[in-house]
């Protein structure tokens, strides 16, 4: 709502003094959204006149029509000659009274002007446009052409009001009364302490039945409707300028002098308006559901097809206007022939939620609209109606007829009752019954009780129904920035829990390993599916799906972290950083197959434990995984020796990091699985629940897929799912007992096939050693054709035995490492290397 | 002990005579002060204190003299060898101080190399961010809830107090999941964290004091100020005789965990569904401290001149909330704020752009380190 202050003023007597920045501070404070203040006309100086053009001269030989003119400015020049100013408009002629800014004026922007030679001719001033004097959108091209009623000399800048300061505030949805001047007057009539000049208090005439007539079929949609009933328009009748400058001040296009009525009207009530070319109408006006297939051209010029919940005003021959959001083409006021000498006045109320459907279903927000969805003042219907019949006899020359339509239906006042300390007690502060009372008041309830207060809310309220909306009020005009601040005393709190440390240990090992965090969207599309290679039926192409998503090529939610991240690592290479690790963390989105729709439960008790249940139930699986992906050098190239790349192994040791924050030994196996390449795939297990269990997957990409997303070469990447970590962690250390005695250290070396899993060596190692072995190492990996036969690799072991009671003699640590070697022999076909 | 001197020989205790003792020690000092290195040390200490030394020699003859003569002859040896075992050892810690002092600064390295082995990992501002304001309550006592971020209808906006047909419905552009068959999910990507409210509230009996902290989504394109994937922190605390003074010192006690112990908020009235009464947080420019109000010769570019920043949305929790979680309104009360990471990040620590965080470049990540 654009509040133009020198028209706020008319209903306020606010003190002279007051700039636009106080009474936005002021408006602010009472809680309404006053977003910026403008300054029409700050840099605007005179001499701006109104001229009469003498004499138009058509200059030859330029490539735009110019003219030379002579204009009257009577002594504003301080010579009284005619002023030769050169004008490239058109729309103007011999005898017209224009805008004229004289040498020495400047205009908004810090255009000065001043005497100086074009197309030839010395120009002394402008004839203006009103663009050029910030004026606003006033539908026209060209220069302003005034009426002829104002005498040259005159000051341009009072006439046309061009100074004036305009408040633009955005109104919450609760606060539909102040989409109005009235509403608006009233908050600053109340945070001044002034009284209110209600423009809504007219004097209206009883309706009787001679007005046109209205069957109103749907009460509930329509609880009210009025109408009136002009005739005799003077169909050349101008809006005047003041009215004019109002509407363009407020944002509004003037266009014509009915229209302009009814806009303006709607701005000062907040009662929108629709007015009939009564020639147009045939019969009755009705308001009733539509039907099923009717069709109806708006205003917009555009066809609709409506929906039966689609609330429409009719007459005879079916739909002329969606009741609330826009009239109809075909009963619109004429006003590019100027034929429409009979209005019909409607001023209705319509209901909030019929007006909200319609405008969203054929998303049509209008300036009605806006205003019914957030509650207009019924009560103010009959005297917006009655304002607009007065600006039509006085301005259009038209004659209002008897006739008063009003069919409304019954409605008792809203009243809530609430303890007369209920403010208080929200507040926190003591503000007494009597403030309480009237502040009440103030906002135009009506009071009764002692402790108990029985308030009726004002009609333009319809947003209090709550004794917290009641307190609201009083607070807020007890001002916000009175309440005192005081730290309660929450119960002890158990800091975090075992899950959310987790999740920070994750990230901070991560971090402390080099991986740079990068959250991402999680929006995805088949396409990225494709490019990781992942089969027709793989699970992760089952995704949960937008309606209505930011991009038709990414419909889709995330069942993996590694489109998202492979993104970025692509985007950072493309940058210039080649070397790169990066991880998040992150919830991914996985369709259960079993969803039923989530209904909407009551919201006026709780809803049962197996409502609840079918809620969640309702939601895909979301759990969290963590994941890495890796390109270029792991380590750098530097004076300290070679640099090492990123490889399989890195990612890998990522997921045993983020597992071993979880408390977990994760288990290792090869495994063949998109998108990674299938020689070079670890599948990660963990014991889950007593379970060994899948918990991610680590490796080198494949080529194919690296090539399909334009990575770097040899990217590696790491998922694991850190729910289920969580719930296969350890839970509690048990502290080691540490033996003193000294330790024995023997190496084996071990030759296998190299089909063998290093993994199965060691575990057979391990059990073989029995109790006695503390530690083993691999510490060399060895392959040699000629020395150890083809396909053949050794591996090096150092085995660390220790007794917890004794010193071991050789012979007890030689007998525990030949038995692992036996069994490591047995298990893998292994062969001591000799 | 040597036997009684029975054959007195006077030629064999020359060595013993007061002159020639002073010789020989002198002998050994100078060729200790002539050594130039350890072992030209050893050498001479060979040569003058190793068993076949003159002052040795000598020493063996003091038995050889009368019982009477004994005593000064031993004294005068024992002096002399004395005095040239201190000499070795002065010269020995000289030259090895020397030594030591070559060698370490052979050794010595050019420590000003750089070493970027392994580059430095760094976590997302916007976590560690969550976390610090996390923090912040979890010190006072509140523990941290957490929600779904694809979320039935009913916790997103129903249970909130937002009707279907409630404008605030679309105000904020909402992420709609796809039904089966063309059927309504009745599910969205969560618009706030304000529905972890109302699953806390039926978790949880009074009084609770949680702060949920995560990811929300809104359908608006990404810009240098928007994103469709952003990150909110929601309080919410329910007990008997809450009220709007304990709000705003919960406010005053946040802003200035985070931003200085003179900072303070301030409210001004809104409209949320959620809570009502409702205001917008408005905190005091942490920059400024709102001297640039009314001043052009010092603008802030943090808060435009303003002298606060915009911090969020607050309220007591809508009665209405309470019913519809279990809650019995009449005994309990509650208050609640949330407010935009992105936000606070990009004026705590000048992000001028939104994209920035969103993108996921390292040389953006990097500088924040493990904690903000």
């Amino acid at each position: 709502m654009r509040v133009p202050l020198s028209w706020l003023r008319e209903y306020v007597d606010l003190p002279a003094t007051e700039t636009g920045r106080d009474v936005q501070a002021k408006l602010i404070s009472a809680g309404l959204e006053v977003e910026t203040v403008e300054q029409l006309g700050a840099d605007l100086k005179g001499p701006l006149v109104v001229g009469q053009v003498l004499t138009i001269e058509e200059l030859e030989g330029f490539k735009k029509p110019i003219r030379f003119c002579t204009v009257d400015v009577g002594q504003a020049n301080g010579t009284g000659e005619p002023q030769e100013i050169v004008c490239g408009a058109r729309n103007f002629s011999v005898g017209d009274k224009v805008v004229v800014v004289l040498p020495g004026g400047v205009l908004p922007g810090g255009f000065e002007i001043s005497s100086r030679k074009t197309y030839g001719r010395m120009s002394h001033g402008m004839i203006c446009s009103s663009e050029e004097l910030g004026m606003g959108d006033d539908g026209g091209h060209g220069i302003i052409v005034l009426p002829p009623e104002h005498e040259v000399g005159t000051d341009a800048i009072e006439l046309l009001q061009l100074v004036d300061e305009v408040l633009d505030i955005a109104v919450t949805p609760d606060r539909g009364y102040c989409l109005s001047m009235r509403g608006v007057a009233r908050e600053a009539a109340i945070a001044y302490g002034r009284p209110l000049l209600d423009p809504a208090l007219l004097d209206v005439p009883a309706p009787n039945a001679f007005g046109h007539p209205v069957q109103i079929a749907d009460p509930h949609g329509c609880d009210r409707f009025t109408a009136r009933t002009v005739t005799g328009i003077d169909p050349e009748a101008r809006t005047p300028i003041w009215m004019r400058r109002r509407l363009q001040k407020a944002g509004m296009r003037p266009i014509s002098l009915p229209v302009d009525i009814t806009n303006y009207v709607m701005l000062e009530m907040g009662q929108p308006l629709h007015a009939y070319d009564r020639t147009r109408i045939q019969g009755a006006i009705g308001v009733r559901r539509a039907e099923r297939g009717e069709k109806l051209t708006t205003l917009d010029g555009v066809t609709r097809e409506l929906s039966a919940e689609d609330l429409v005003i009719t007459d005879e021959r079916g739909p002329i206007g969606l009741a609330g959001v826009m009239g109809g083409a075909h009963t619109e006021i004429d006003d590019s022939e100027g034929t429409t000498t009979e209005v019909v006045i409607e001023a209705a109320h319509f209901d909030p939620v019929s007006v909200a459907r319609t405008a969203r279903r054929h998303k049509l927000s209008s300036e009605a609209s806006r205003r019914f969805e957030r509650g207009v003042d019924p009560q103010a219907a009959s005297a917006a109606a009655q304002r607009c019949v007065d600006l039509l006899v006085l301005l259009a020359g038209g004659t209002a007829e008897a006739g008063v339509t009003e069919v409304v239906a019954p409605s008792a006042p809203r009243t809530i009752t609430i303890p007369a300390d209920h403010p208080d007690k929200v507040a926190g502060v003591t503000y007494g019954r009597e403030t309480v009372v009237r502040r009440l008041q103030q906002i135009g309830c009506d009071v009764y009780g002692q402790d108990e207060l029985i308030v009726t809310v004002p009609s333009w309220r319809p947003d209090l129904t709550d004794p917290n909306d009641l307190a609201e009020e009083v607070i807020r005009l007890e001002g916000y920035e009175n309440l005192p601040s005081r730290l309660p005393r929450p119960l002890p709190g158990r800091g975090l829990t075992d899950r959310q440390r987790l999740h920070r240990r994750v990230g901070r090992a991560l971090a402390g390993a080099g991986y740079v965090e990068a959250p991402t969207y999680p929006f995805l599309g088949q396409a990225v599916l494709d490019q990781l290679g992942l089969e027709a039926d793989d699970p992760r192409r089952t995704v949960v799906t937008l309606v209505n998503p930011l991009s038709d090529e990414e419909p889709g939610l995330r069942t993996t972290l590694l489109p998202g991240l492979l993104g970025a690592l692509r985007r950072n290479d493309g940058r210039g950083s080649h070397d790169l690790a990066l991880f998040e963390t992150g919830s991914v989105f996985l369709p259960t197959g079993a969803e039923q729709t989530a209904e909407r439960l009551p919201v006026d008790r709780r809803p049962t434990d197996e409502q609840l249940a079918a809620l969640d139930a309702a939601l895909p699986d979301q759990p969290r995984r963590a994941a890495v992906v890796l390109a270029g050098a792991r380590e750098q190239t530097g004076w300290w020796g070679k640099g090492r790349p990123s490889d399989w192994a890195d990612a890998i040791e990522a997921a045993r990091l983020v597992a071993r924050e979880a408390g977990v030994d994760l288990t290792v196996r090869a495994d063949q699985y998109a998108p990674w390449h299938p020689g070079r795939c670890a599948a990660l297990y963990a014991e889950v629940d007593g379970t060994e269990t899948l918990v991610g997957h680590a490796g080198e990409l494949h080529p194919r897929v690296v090539k399909a997303m334009h990575l770097p070469e040899r990217t590696c990447a790491m998922e694991v799912d850190l729910d289920l970590l969580e719930r296969a962690g350890q839970g509690l250390v048990r502290a080691p007992r540490i033996s003193t005695f000294p330790v024995a250290t023997q190496d084996v070396a071990l030759v296998v096939d190299r089909s063998v899993p290093a993994a199965d060596v060691e575990a057979a190692l391990r059990e073989g050693a029995g109790d006695l072995l503390e530690s083993i190492r691999l510490f060399d990996l060895y392959e040699n054709a000629e020395q150890l036969g083809e396909g053949r690799r050794s591996l090096a072991y150092a085995l660390r035995f220790r007794a917890p009671d004794r010193t071991l003699t050789v012979d007890e640590a030689s007998a525990a490492r030949d038995a692992a070697v036996a069994l490591a022999a047995e298990r893998t076909g292994a062969v001591l290397r000799g | 002990m040597s036997a009684p001197n029975k054959s007195y020989d006077p030629v064999e205790v020359e060595a013993l005579k007061p002159e020639e003792i002073e010789r020989m020690r002198d002998e050994a000092l100078a060729a200790f002060a002539a050594a130039t290195s350890l072992d030209a040390l050893h050498e001479a200490k060979v040569a003058h204190t190793g068993p076949a030394s003159p002052l040795a020699l000598a020493n063996r003859e003091i038995g050889a003299l009368p019982p009477h003569a004994r005593a000064e002859a031993g004294k005068r040896v024992g002096m002399a060898r004395g005095a040239v075992n201190k000499a070795l050892a002065a010269r020995q810690a000289e030259l090895e101080a020397e030594r030591d002092a070559r060698v370490l600064v052979e050794e010595a390295v050019d420590v000003t190399l750089p070493y970027d082995r392994v580059p430095a990992g760094a976590r997302h501002p916007l976590t560690t961010m969550m976390e610090r304001v996390a923090d912040v309550f979890v010190a006072m006592g509140y523990e941290i809830a957490e929600g779904p971020e694809a979320e039935a209808e009913w916790f997103n906006f129903d249970a909130l107090n937002i009707a279907p047909d409630h404008p605030a419905r679309t105000m904020q552009d909402t992420f709609f999941v796809q039904g089966g068959k063309g059927e309504d999910s009745g599910v969205v990507l969560r618009t706030h964290t304000s529905p972890v409210q109302a699953r806390t509230l039926l978790e949880r009996k009074p009084p609770v004091y949680v702060v949920c902290p995560g990811r929300v989504y809104r359908t608006d394109e990404l810009d240098a100020t928007h994103t469709p994937v952003f990150h909110q922190i929601e309080l919410l605390a329910v007990d008997e005789g809450l009220t709007m003074a304990d709000l705003k010192g919960t406010l005053d006690h946040m802003v200035q965990s985070l931003f200085g112990p003179d900072m303070k908020t301030r409210l001004r009235p809104n409209y949320f569904p959620f809570t009502e009464p409702s205001a917008e947080m408005d905190m005091l420019c942490y920059v400024c401290r709102g001297a640039s109000v009314g001043d052009p010769d010092r603008p802030c570019r943090t808060c435009s001149s303003e002298g606060w920043i915009e911090l969020g949305g607050c309220g007591m929790v809508n009665p209405r909330v309470l019913t519809a979680c279990g809650v019995d309104p009449e005994k309990y009360s509650g208050f609640a704020f949330g407010f935009g990471i992105e936000r606070m990040l990009m004026f705590r620590h000048n992000v001028e752009d939104m994209r920035d965080m969103v993108e996921g470049d390292v040389r953006f990540t990097r500088p924040f380190g493990m904690e903000i």
